[in-house]
């Protein structure tokens, strides 16, 4: 035990007795005082009220902040390098796990189905699905991973969110920094930052397996974005529009995190 | 150091807490063999006491803000004990694997005499290296979960996104196990021990004349 300097004023110099009961009286002080601030600090956080409703809604506010600070750090991580990792087709499931039916309720009508792409200045664009098999066409097969935990390798095929952008000469809307899709009865939307749709691994998908998508997997066309989290893969894409404010996201709504990136 | 260590404590109880409410989601990890399930976690009485079902979102947004606190003390605890020397006293010696035998053996009842040591006998030194090494452990492999993609890296040396995830699960199933036998440890050291763990000394010998001893750690 050193000595303390304080202790040495004291006229009388204190018994070690003394000093033992000073020091663990001061200790146990002090740790029941920063006990009781954490205990605060925690309970604080515990009621801290909902954050206000906006694109976001659903989470405590603190944590919301916190979740929307540790996105913009992870962020930094991000490049189109990074990719996903690929498996041969042998590993793919037969059986690709179907999790959810929001926004595949009413069947769209497929002879009709146009999509319909809302560039910033209102100009609407209307492509048909053939427009976009003709381009070239892009397989991957990758473990698709859900907010939910489980994950799945599974097999889609499509044109390449980038690929789409070029040929329909969209690169000016990529400059803003977010894209929205929402389904056709727009019951189900996400949206995106514009960097995570144009990784070269997003896919604007029509093939499940080699064969044409199946209504529950979101016939005729879905976005296949194997850097977030199932919950921003909406199936059967309506419209899309350009934005440099962030659009609506179905889950975002609910507590979850906007970016939900991997 | 020990405010990391009543640093840690609440911070690992909410990691384990949030952990579970995200679990819930996807609570498919269970004991098998040959095909029969021995052991399912958590059944629904337990979920159910804790208050843990359907509360996802919440979950994450609870984890992914306080694993920067534990990465944080984790840190501070690592540099602290590298710099200060300390670790010295933590890191098994060669001889340590055979003495922590003996000091299990005494602990039992089994053998009469446990081996002579510092401040930790052999068994902690292991116990409280090892544990160390599972800290930094989750944080990989939870770094590997939480951007698959972008540290790709990390989830192959973990052996992919699916192996990570059980790994960081099987993880934190050591810290309850270790946390068990730490606090049965802790009661059958005493109230003295206890003491030192949050005063920094603990008083050896009252008579003729105390002497004092530098415990839990020394500034």
């Amino acid at each position: 035990m050193k000595n303390n300097p304080k202790l040495k004023k004291v006229k009388k110099p204190l018994t070690i007795e003394q000093k033992i009961n000073r020091r663990t009286f001061i200790s146990f002080g002090t740790f029941a005082v920063l006990s009781g601030a954490a205990y605060g600090g925690w309970s604080w956080l515990k009621n801290s009220p909902k954050e206000m409703r906006s694109v976001t809604a659903g989470a405590k506010a603190p944590l919301r902040r916190a979740l929307n600070k540790t996105e913009l750090f992870f962020r930094n991580f991000f490049s189109n390098n990074n990719l996903v990792k690929t498996y041969p087709k042998e590993r793919a499931a037969k059986v690709v796990r179907y999790n959810s039916d929001i926004g595949l309720q009413n069947q769209p009508d497929i002879e009709n189905w146009r999509l319909q792409v809302t560039k910033q200045s209102g100009e609407v664009m209307n492509i048909t699905l053939d427009e976009l098999k003709a381009l070239p066409k892009t397989e991957i097969i990758y473990d698709f991973k859900c907010v939910e935990g489980w994950d799945q390798i599974s097999h889609w095929g499509g044109v390449r969110f980038s690929d789409f952008i070029h040929h329909f000469k969209l690169d000016d809307q990529t400059k803003l920094d977010y894209v929205g899709l929402v389904t056709p009865d727009k019951k189900y939307y996400v949206g995106l930052d514009m960097p995570s749709a144009m990784h070269p691994q997003t896919l604007l998908a029509y093939e499940m397996n080699d064969k044409p998508l199946i209504p529950k997997h979101g016939e005729p066309l879905r976005l296949i974005i194997p850097v977030k989290y199932g919950i921003k893969n909406l199936k059967c894409i309506g419209s899309m529009a350009f934005s440099n404010r962030r659009p609506p996201d179905y889950w975002a709504e609910k507590g979850y995190d906007y970016y939900s990136g991997l | 150091m020990r405010w990391c260590h009543w640093v840690n404590f609440p911070i690992l109880t909410i990691m384990i807490w949030s952990g579970m409410l995200i679990y819930w989601a996807n609570d498919t990890y269970t004991f098998a063999l040959f095909g029969h399930t021995f052991f399912r976690f958590f059944p629904k009485w337990f979920n159910d006491a804790f208050n843990i079902p359907g509360r996802l979102a919440e979950g994450m947004a609870f984890h992914f803000l306080f694993m920067w606190f534990f990465t944080i003390n984790g840190v501070v605890y690592i540099l602290y004990t590298l710099f200060s020397g300390e670790w010295r006293e933590l890191v098994p010696k060669r001889n340590s694997f055979k003495e922590a035998w003996q000091v299990l053996l005494h602990d039992l009842h089994i053998r009469k005499m446990a081996p002579p040591q510092n401040k930790y006998n052999a068994a902690q030194r292991i116990a409280y290296t090892a544990i160390i090494i599972m800290g930094f452990g989750s944080l990989i492999t939870g770094l590997a979960i939480y951007k698959p993609v972008q540290f790709n890296t990390l989830a192959w040396l973990c052996g992919g996104y699916h192996v990570a995830r059980i790994e960081h699960f099987v993880l934190t199933i050591g810290y309850v196990l270790f946390f068990i036998i730490h606090v049965v440890q802790v009661v059958l050291a005493g109230w003295r021990n206890f003491q030192s763990v949050i005063t920094g000394f603990e008083v050896v010998n009252d008579k003729p004349k105390p002497v004092i001893k530098p415990a839990a750690d020394e500034k």
